[in-house]
């Protein structure tokens, strides 16, 4: 079989979860395109491995092993995403913009809306634990 | 890089021609996923895209990882992403609103990265084939001797950092009844982290 | 102990008083009065023992070189020969009156600790300059006696003629002091030594290429510390400060280092005889001038400041002469009596409650008030005015026989037209000298009036020091036999001719004034005192220039308004130097604020600018800034693998 077959399709998968990580809004849809990205990856890890026919399965190895990480990932992901929702009441990934510099600090060019979260100091804290 | 090859390069196999259905089906799936407006339509278009992917492995004769990828990513990622959903409230109904202002960046970026790097495969592995007909690469024993000969001290590696991100998640999406709202509550909760594990099993 | 080791401990111990009283001064007010008076007086009394150890004979060195400084080295060296020692003698005995005075003068001061800790330190400065053997060593006294004297002028910084009076004396005397530096520069690189004795040396040797450039780079800044015109003008305005700064400035340190330095490199100065001229003719017009303008003074401080700028222009005239014997001499007497004057003044100025001679001549009965002052002051204005048998018609006679002798002589060195200067400008102010002299007693213990207010006796401390230093003021004169072996051996014999025309200047000086104060307060005497009740609050300067019984204003005449300003010397300065330096401030301070902060002004505008469009980018939104990143990533890779493939193929 070509090489070019699977390694296309790795390519393109990718790049379908990348555009997703980067446009969709949910953060749980954000997170089900990490695992497009992942397999993409995973794909092009068990296509060399055939092609090269490695005595020590690399490939395949590493590729059980990206799927074990991948779970968890997920698992961690899931939580931290929780628990965002449950301090925020949102799981919308534009919307927190802490990092934003806020409009009363200096000049011009303040940032856009944000939610006002009392709690934002509490789930920065949780998150550091 | 195979200059024994048979093969012209439009001359499709069998398996060739069942991997590019596949791959595009799973292609088709995996763009649906990442555009819909239904959020949980997305997870189940998701499903279909993963296993397009296991499917792949078959093809490439990697039987174990397919078995593991149905396993791990249909059975139980899949199904962790739909509760995380249920958990956020998603609604069952279209959101008008599922992708963020900037895709036509993120368009831009994708493609652009697609552009390079498929032109890069295909400049790089135009001339390479892959050998099926030789001996099973990725049957379950062949798996299994590879992962418990040579990558048994990885694998055991792996089993800590499973439970440590268990043990993780369980106390992120914990609530503490100590402390809602309660600033210093986190820290002390860091700081007696070992005896989660106790409590969760 | 050797005398060394005295004199070495002569300026150490005011030093270290300093220190202590500037630290103690605080945590402890109990230990200043002693800080500051013991280690004054136990200097004074070390002084007097290197002074007799010394006697007179071969000079006393020792020199001790700390580190190497560079090419000319620099040397903690001692020189103790007859001039230091007694110069020295005097202003330690000077400083400890001084010490002992303000105790009871300045006992209610606040800052009391602090101005204690700086007489010190100005002593110990003064000392420093004195035994110092080594040029550099001698500029640091030097420059830390300009600075204590900044302070000491200063200490009533709430008044704005004490502030401007201070930072006065700070810059006119740096004014002087800079080209004293290079000149001291220049002196050492062409002697190759910062060695007093190396310096002379080489003067004797020859060696100094441009006596006469080096002379006179010295003598700007002995003419500022010394208070010579025409850089003069500081000492009248620091009258600002307490009366005991003014007696120690004027009496025993700050104007008589300069002097003191003349004398000490005086063969430099005699190797040129333009230096010498330029010396004598300096010396007359401080002289003669300073004695105009103190006949025109109503305040009795600023009085007694030009009477010691001119006492001084007899210092330099003697110089000017070659006599450093005459000078130091005088120097020595002067000291004496102008630290009694000055402390006499304090205690007149305490019980009239004015400075103003004006007031005091209104008021009766200042002289029983204070009789202690009155005696002393008494005693110290004859010396002043150089009446046999006081201190100060030895001294003067021996600088104005040193005068005769460089005038008719013309001997080696000084140009006669030198000697004829100082002679001539000597005896016209002999006779300024008694007559303002006389003017000043007439005006204060003789006026008529009101009786002058009761304040109690004046405390010890400040009387008994008077008394204390009257007794040189008296007799010191009689010393003129002793005192040459001390010196470099020339008599200070006072001759015939010069004693005659000398006592009958001040005699005629001393009597016109007398007959004009007659003159002047006959008329006055009918309508008593009615100028003060007339005007209680006017200023004294304003009732002065409109006192009818000033017998100044009658001998001066037309010159009495140009003579009580100074000659307007401060006005000439004022618009020769300050207008144009202000001008160019202003225009420094407009290119500063419209040319320099435009550019500054534009960075910061155009940073922020640039921070303002930065900022657009910064918007938190995460997904944002992973496109940009990966779209960077994307271009780093376009342009890896396009640089691969061109370098691969060429």
């Amino acid at each position: 079989m070509h090489l070019a077959y699977p390694a296309v399709l790795a390519v393109l998968l990718f790049c379908i979860g990348l555009y997703g990580v980067l446009a969709r809004r949910n953060a749980i849809l954000v997170l089900m395109s990490v695992e497009l990205m992942l397999n993409a990856v995973n794909l092009n890890l068990v296509a060399f491995d055939v092609w090269l026919r490695d005595t020590l399965h690399a490939g395949q190895a590493l590729t059980l092993f990206t799927i074990a990480i991948a779970a968890a990932e997920i698992g961690i992901g899931l939580a931290i995403v929780l628990m965002v929702y449950r301090n925020r009441g949102t799981s919308d990934v534009d919307r927190l913009r802490d990092t934003a510099e806020r409009p009363g600090d200096d000049g011009p060019g303040g940032g856009p809306d944000r939610p006002t979260a009392p709690a934002d100091r509490e789930e920065k804290a949780e998150a550091a634990a | 890089m195979t200059p024994a090859a048979p093969q012209g390069f439009l001359s499709p196999t069998g398996v060739e021609v069942a991997f590019v259905l596949v791959g595009l089906a799973t292609l088709g799936a995996a763009l649906v996923s990442v555009t819909t407006r239904r959020l949980v339509h997305a997870a189940l278009w998701l499903v279909v895209a993963l296993g397009g992917v296991a499917v792949e492995y078959l093809l490439l004769t990697a039987e174990f990882i397919a078995w593991v990828q149905v396993l791990i990513y249909v059975g139980s990622v899949v199904v962790l992403l739909l509760f995380g959903l249920m958990l956020t409230k998603a609604p069952i109904g279209p959101s008008p609103d599922a992708d963020s202002g900037n895709r036509w960046i993120a368009l831009g970026v994708a493609g652009l990265a697609a552009a390079t790097l498929g032109w890069v495969v295909l400049d790089a592995f135009r001339t390479a084939w892959i050998d099926l007909d030789g001996p099973v690469q990725g049957s379950t024993r062949v798996t299994g001797d590879m992962l418990f000969r040579h990558w048994v001290l990885p694998f055991e590696a792996l089993s800590v950092l499973l439970l440590a991100a268990l043990v993780g998640a369980i106390v992120l999406s914990r609530k503490d009844p100590r402390a809602t709202g309660d600033t210093a509550a986190p820290g002390s909760r860091g700081a007696d982290g070992t005896e989660d594990p106790e409590g969760t099993r | 102990m050797t005398t060394t080791t005295l004199a070495v401990l002569v300026p150490l111990l005011p030093f270290l008083g300093a220190a202590a009283g500037l630290l103690l001064g605080r945590t402890a007010p109990g230990f200043v009065r002693p800080l500051a008076v013991l280690p004054t007086l136990a200097a004074a009394g070390l002084a007097v023992a290197v002074a007799v150890r010394q006697g007179g004979g071969p000079a006393v060195e020792a020199s001790t070189e700390l580190t190497p400084t560079g090419s000319v080295p620099v040397d903690l060296a001692l020189y103790v020969d007859g001039f230091a020692a007694l110069v020295a003698v005097l202003v330690g005995v000077v400083a400890a009156c001084v010490q002992i005075y303000s105790t009871a003068y300045l006992r209610d001061d606040p800052r009391y600790p602090s101005y204690a800790a700086l007489v010190s330190l100005f002593t110990s400065a003064m000392l420093l300059v004195v035994y110092s053997g080594d040029l550099m060593v001698l500029l640091v006294g030097w420059e830390v006696m300009g600075i204590c004297s900044y302070f000491l002028v200063g200490h009533y910084w709430e008044t704005p003629e004490a502030r401007a009076a201070s930072l006065k004396a700070f810059l006119v005397t740096k004014l002087g002091d800079v080209p004293f530096l290079i000149g001291l520069f220049a002196l050492a690189s062409a002697a190759g030594t910062f060695r007093i004795t190396g310096v002379l040396g080489a003067v004797a040797a020859g060696t100094i290429e441009h006596p006469t450039l080096v002379a006179l780079l010295l003598l700007a800044g002995v003419a500022g510390k010394s208070a010579q015109f025409p850089l003069h003008t500081w000492l009248p305005d620091a009258m600002a400060g307490p009366t005991p700064v003014s007696a120690l400035i004027h009496a025993a340190t700050m104007v008589a280092a300069g002097v003191y330095l003349v004398a000490r490199l005086l063969p430099l100065f005699a190797a040129s005889a333009a230096a010498m001229t330029v010396l004598a003719a300096m010396a007359a017009v401080t002289m003669v001038g300073s004695g105009l303008a103190a006949l025109a003074q109503d305040d009795i401080k600023r009085v007694l400041a030009y009477s010691t700028i001119g006492q001084l222009g007899y210092m330099t005239g003697a110089l000017a002469v070659g006599d450093r014997g005459a000078a130091v001499f005088h120097l020595l007497s002067h000291g004496a009596f102008k630290a009694v004057l000055f402390l006499a003044a304090g205690v007149v100025i305490h019980a009239a409650g004015t400075n103003s001679l004006a007031a005091m001549s209104r008021m009766s009965g200042l002289a029983r008030r204070v009789p202690d002052a009155f005696w002393t002051m008494t005693v110290a204005l004859l010396a002043l005015a150089a009446i046999p048998p006081f201190a100060g018609f030895f001294s003067k006679e021996a600088v104005l026989v040193a005068a005769e002798h460089a005038a008719l002589d013309g001997s080696g060195a000084v140009p006669a037209a030198a000697g004829w200067t100082v002679l001539v400008a000597g005896l016209a102010t002999a006779l300024l000298t008694a007559a303002y002299a006389a003017r000043l007693w007439l005006r204060t213990f003789r006026g008529r009036g009101a009786e002058a207010p009761d304040h109690g006796r004046q405390p010890l401390a400040m009387t008994s020091v008077l008394w204390v230093l009257a007794v040189p003021s008296l007799a010191f004169g009689l010393a003129y036999g002793a005192l040459p072996e001390w010196f470099d051996g020339r008599a200070l014999t006072p001759t015939l001719t010069t004693a005659v025309l000398g006592t009958g200047a001040a005699l005629v000086g001393g009597l016109v004034t007398y007959a004009a104060w007659r003159h002047a307060t006959a008329p006055a005497a009918r309508p008593p005192a009615g100028a003060v009740t007339a005007h209680p609050g006017e200023a004294p300067a304003v009732s002065a220039a409109a006192d009818p019984t000033d017998p100044g204003r009658l001998l001066l005449g037309p010159l009495h308004r140009s003579a009580a300003e100074g000659f307007r010397v401060d006005a000439l300065y004022s618009a020769l130097f300050v207008r144009p330096v202000r001008a160019g401030a202003r225009l420094v301070s407009f290119l500063d604020r419209e040319v320099v902060d435009a550019y500054v002004r534009g960075s910061g505008t155009g940073a922020r600018l640039l921070g303002a469009a930065v900022r657009r980018a910064q918007t938190g939104n995460v997904q944002t800034y992973l496109g940009a990143l990966l779209a960077g990533s994307v271009a780093v890779a376009v342009l890896a693998v396009v640089l691969s493939h061109t370098n691969a193929g060429s």
